[in-house]
């Protein structure tokens, strides 16, 4: 159709009018004015960690690598990697592995109930961690798994697995379930259905609902401090609790330590974004809010 | 009820281009207060690039737009003043029917007696008086497209622009809303622009039918111009000349001339301008052939099939070179029976070879 | 007509009755996923309220919250929490609207700045705090950017009170709030404000009588989950605020009950308290959004 040709070049020149109205200024002033701040605080904490002192004046007084060196003995970022590594490796197998069939049968049944179990998902996406955390905390101790690998693994996949389930069910909502109609009228059994057809549907939602889950695991913050401990504290963790405890390093090892963290998180997030938008990181709660009213 | 002020709308090479590729080249069209225009041709042919230009939802790339002397292709579509029903209605979700049809009038600040006075007019006017309470979601598809047009005439508007208002209804509903809108246009004295790829639809409610093609114009023209006469092959195959033969023609006037093939020798007395000797595309409608012809253009057939279609029958016959023709008739035909059929020289439209439509008009 | 067959009938009728009701061996899938739901969800939440009520000091079974409102410091730390969630929730849904609005159709540039602004959400709150904390010191890039440019002439004081945890919440949340709107926001049918402007609706008029109303119950969704990200500001509030005085929130209060006395169930009764807080405001905004059309924003059949 004709009109369908039309929109998206249409808007960006009647947009190119509007953006010189005092209204644009405003916001795109404010815009940039929020991506300096941002640099600036970025850029504090990378140059900082190549500074030999930084007391006064705009730059350190002289530079130096050494710092990374200190913060990656002291803190033993080798060690805090390989940990982060094998949580989030983890938690996104598992959260994977158990959530996808539950957001098929989300997407394709309508059962009585159904709306107590939706609940039961979005709770731990919609509850602010600290107030779940501390009960499981308990209990996780109570397990005696606190402190273990396998206790912050437990923690991180309670938000993980709904998670996935938020992210795959609209997903799979929207692939016609008359395919799988016509495949079984063509004679494939359930499992020839889940392999041939199901999966390479979904491949692209689950390397979605993959990657969003590594990059949320990652950051995730409370969950894992309220149950790790020695051998399994995150890169995260472990940044927190050494700016927490500053003063006992120099501030140039915490922002070393940092920079650590952020290339692993910012390394992350470009491959994920190789697969997604960035909106997608975001918004996956609300197709099931819509749903809920 | 209608505001008319106006004497005519007139577009002045308007073109407009998407990157590199042209949507809709130099369109030049006078309409007349009153006029019920309408845009035809298929998708991706420029009719609704052209509306929206009308509209000034789109900027055009280059030409201008007169409403009498005053030029407004630079206003934007809020203060054109003008009236439109979008394909799949756009109705605000969030608004009850009244207030959906009220939106223009509390934008303009009218009082409040008067819009209700004037909503309620509308209302009465499109039959849904029982459902102005009600959410565009709660309607049907045919009350949506109602509430659609109501909203755009309430405000009297100098033209109401249809951007293929009918294409999401069924066939009856159709039908049906197609005779309320030449209703509606009729005794609200509106003038009308139409956009649709239908051309029964365009026929039977223009009073002038502009066919385009590549976004080109390729003929304007009253409806029984455009069908009976077409410009070229495109307008002709889009008209519903079914039978479309590449033969050669040897003129012998500047009007009529002969034209062959390996088997097939026909005469005619309706060539289009421009058409020179040698390869060309004939143009034959289905219900233009005679059955079992003695005189004049004879072509002998072998009946392949048959298709009953209520008051008469789709007919395919192979002509003795092969080439299939096709054949509307009341007359009963047999599969395998050889028929002759016969078609008057000036039913025989010969066109310039289709390949390049020319620019007509 | 035999026992047998009426037996039959009636299991034949009650699979039938099952099935119509979406009731078959599809929904065993679920059941992995639910179960680790109940097992590390639901249980301990439950779990954890029960021990609330069961002081570690053995005395009656509200001495948790007895001690908790009796103790102004601990009560305050209520006040405390919504002074600073509320606002930069607030604030955050505010910038987010002009700015997604100006967004929302294609412009050149929009991956990158999407991808810019989802940087301080993957980086997390943490690191925010972490760089925060050096620039906004009084030696800091902020302040002496500001003085170089003779806007104020000492620093201004942002670390170590309300405002540095404000600002790590605006810088961390804003995104947040901002890709979400954008979501909402390009989800509704761009025919609305074509049909709004052919009505006669200028720019303005489009925004306050079309678009706002239809991304209202949006905002709702953003602000309430901007809320809930402010409401666990633990560690900005550490490590920017004043972690004893006005930024003494829900969040620090109980995670200081562990780390301090190791009182699981007095910690607890605390975060069953920043629960119930947190319900009550995002039940009053889906309270107030139900007033709001909430429907499909794409508008007609289409």
């Amino acid at each position: 159709m004709a009109s369908l040709a039309t929109p998206p070049e249409v808007q960006v020149k009647t947009k190119w009018k509007i953006s010189k109205s005092p209204s644009s200024w405003l916001v795109w002033g404010a815009v940039i004015f929020f991506f300096i701040n941002l640099v600036g605080v970025i850029g504090t904490v990378v140059v900082s960690s190549f500074g030999t002192e930084w007391f006064d004046g705009w730059l350190p007084a002289g530079w130096t690598l050494s710092f990374y060196q200190t913060a990656w003995h002291d803190y033993q970022v080798a060690e805090l990697l390989k940990v982060t590594l094998k949580v989030a490796g983890a938690v996104v197998l598992i959260a994977i592995l158990v959530g996808t069939p539950a957001a098929y049968a989300l997407a394709r049944r309508d059962f009585p109930g159904k709306r107590i179990v939706m609940l039961c998902f979005l709770l731990p996406i919609m509850l602010p961690p600290i107030t779940f955390g501390i009960p499981l905390a308990t209990f996780i101790y109570k397990l005696n798994l606190g402190g273990t690998l396998l206790g912050v693994i437990i923690a991180n996949l309670v938000p993980a697995i709904p998670f996935v389930i938020l992210v795959l069910t609209p997903f799979i909502e929207q692939i016609d379930p008359r395919i799988e109609s016509a495949a079984r009228i063509c004679g494939a059994n359930t499992w020839q259905i889940f392999w041939r057809i199901l999966a390479p549907l979904i491949v692209p939602g689950l390397l979605a609902a993959a990657l969003l889950v590594l990059v949320q695991t990652v950051a995730l913050f409370e969950l894992t401090y309220l149950v790790s401990g020695p051998t399994s504290t995150t890169l995260v963790v472990a940044l927190y609790y050494a700016v927490f405890a500053s003063g006992i390093r120099p501030y140039q090892a915490i922002s070393a330590m940092a920079v650590f963290y952020m290339l692993s998180t910012l390394f992350i997030l470009i491959v994920a974004l190789r697969f997604v938008s960035p909106t997608q990181l975001v918004s996956r709660v609300r197709n099931t809010s819509e749903e809920k009213n | 009820m209608s505001k008319t002020s106006f004497n005519e709308l007139r577009l002045v090479g308007v073109s407009r281009t998407f990157d590199e590729s042209v949507a809709l080249s130099n369109l030049s069209l006078t309409i007349a207060n009153g006029e019920f225009i309408a845009l035809l041709g298929p998708s991706g042919c420029g009719k609704s690039t052209a509306l929206n230009c009308i509209a000034g939802l789109l900027s055009q790339t280059s030409g201008s737009i007169f409403l009498d002397g005053k030029r407004i292709d630079s206003l934007p579509p809020e203060r054109r003043g003008f009236g439109m029903v979008f394909q799949n209605y756009a109705l605000f979700p969030h608004l009850t029917v009244r207030n959906n049809i009220a939106f223009g009038l509390k934008i303009r600040r009218t009082k409040k007696a008067e819009v209700r006075k004037r909503v309620d007019a509308a209302l009465a006017l499109v039959r849904l008086q029982p459902h102005a309470d009600k959410f565009p979601a709660q309607l049907s598809g045919g009350q949506q497209q109602r509430v659609a047009i109501a909203r755009a005439v309430v405000l009297e508007p100098q033209v109401v622009l249809m951007d293929e208002p009918l294409s999401n209804l069924d066939a009856k509903l159709r039908n049906e809303m197609r005779g309320e809108i030449r209703k509606l246009h009729k005794t609200l004295g509106l003038t009308s622009i139409y956009v649709t790829h239908d051309q029964e639809e365009a026929m039977s409610l223009a009073d002038r039918v502009v066919v385009m093609h590549d976004g080109v114009v390729q003929q304007v023209g009253t409806p029984e111009d455009v069908y009976l006469q077409p410009a070229n092959a495109f307008v002709a195959d889009f008209m519903g000349y079914r039978n479309l033969l590449q033969m050669t023609l040897k003129k012998s006037s500047t009007k009529a001339g002969a034209i062959t093939s390996e088997k097939i020798k026909l005469s005619s007395s309706n060539l289009a301008a421009k058409t020179t000797n040698g390869a060309v595309t004939v143009a034959i409608r289905p219900d233009d052939f005679t059955v079992k012809a003695t005189r004049g253009n004879q072509i002998r057939t072998i009946i392949s099939s048959v298709e009953y279609q209520g008051k008469d029958f789709g007919v395919e016959a192979t002509c003795e070179d092969g080439t299939q023709l096709f054949i509307r008739t009341e007359e009963k035909l047999k599969i395998g029976q050889k028929v002759t059929f016969g078609v008057k020289p000036e039913r025989v439209l010969v066109f310039p070879q289709k390949k390049s439509p020319s620019h007509v008009g | 007509m035999s026992a047998k067959t009426q037996s039959r009938e009636f299991s034949s009728t009650r699979r039938f009755w099952l099935k119509e009701h979406g009731i078959d061996s599809t929904l065993l899938l679920i059941v992995p996923a639910l179960l680790a739901m109940l097992v590390f969800f639901v249980y301990p939440t439950v779990y954890g309220t029960i021990l609330s009520f069961h002081p570690a000091n053995k005395a009656g079974f509200l001495e948790n919250y007895k001690t908790f409102f009796g103790d102004p410091y601990m009560r305050k730390s209520i006040f405390n929490t919504f002074r600073i969630a509320l606002p930069v929730s607030l604030v955050n849904v505010c910038l987010a609207v002009p700015v997604a609005v100006k967004m929302r159709h294609r412009v050149k540039g929009q991956r990158a700045i999407n991808t810019i602004l989802i940087i301080p959400i993957s980086l997390g709150t943490v690191l925010i705090a972490e760089g925060l904390y050096a620039y906004l010191s009084p030696n800091g890039w902020f302040n002496r950017t500001l003085m170089a440019a003779h806007i104020i002439h000492a620093p201004l004081q942002m670390l170590h009170n309300f405002w540095g945890v404000m600002i790590s919440l605006i810088i961390s949340g804003f995104p947040f709030a901002f890709l979400l709107t954008l979501s909402y926001i390009s989800g509704i049918n761009p025919k609305m404000e074509e049909a709004a402007s052919i009505l006669g609706a200028g720019p303005i008029q489009r925004f306050r009588f079309v678009t706002l109303p239809l991304l209202a119950p949006g905002l709702a969704i953003t602000f309430c989950l901007n809320f809930v990200l402010a409401f666990s500001v633990f560690p900005s509030a550490n490590l920017l605020g004043n972690p004893s005085g006005d930024s003494h929130v829900l969040a620090v209060a109980a995670t200081d009950v562990i780390s301090q006395s190791y009182d699981y169930s007095m910690a607890s009764a605390i975060s069953l308290i920043t629960a119930v807080c947190e319900i009550t405001v995002v039940v009053l905004v889906f309270a107030i959004r139900s007033r709001f059309y909430t429907g499909s924003t794409t508008g007609g059949k289409g």
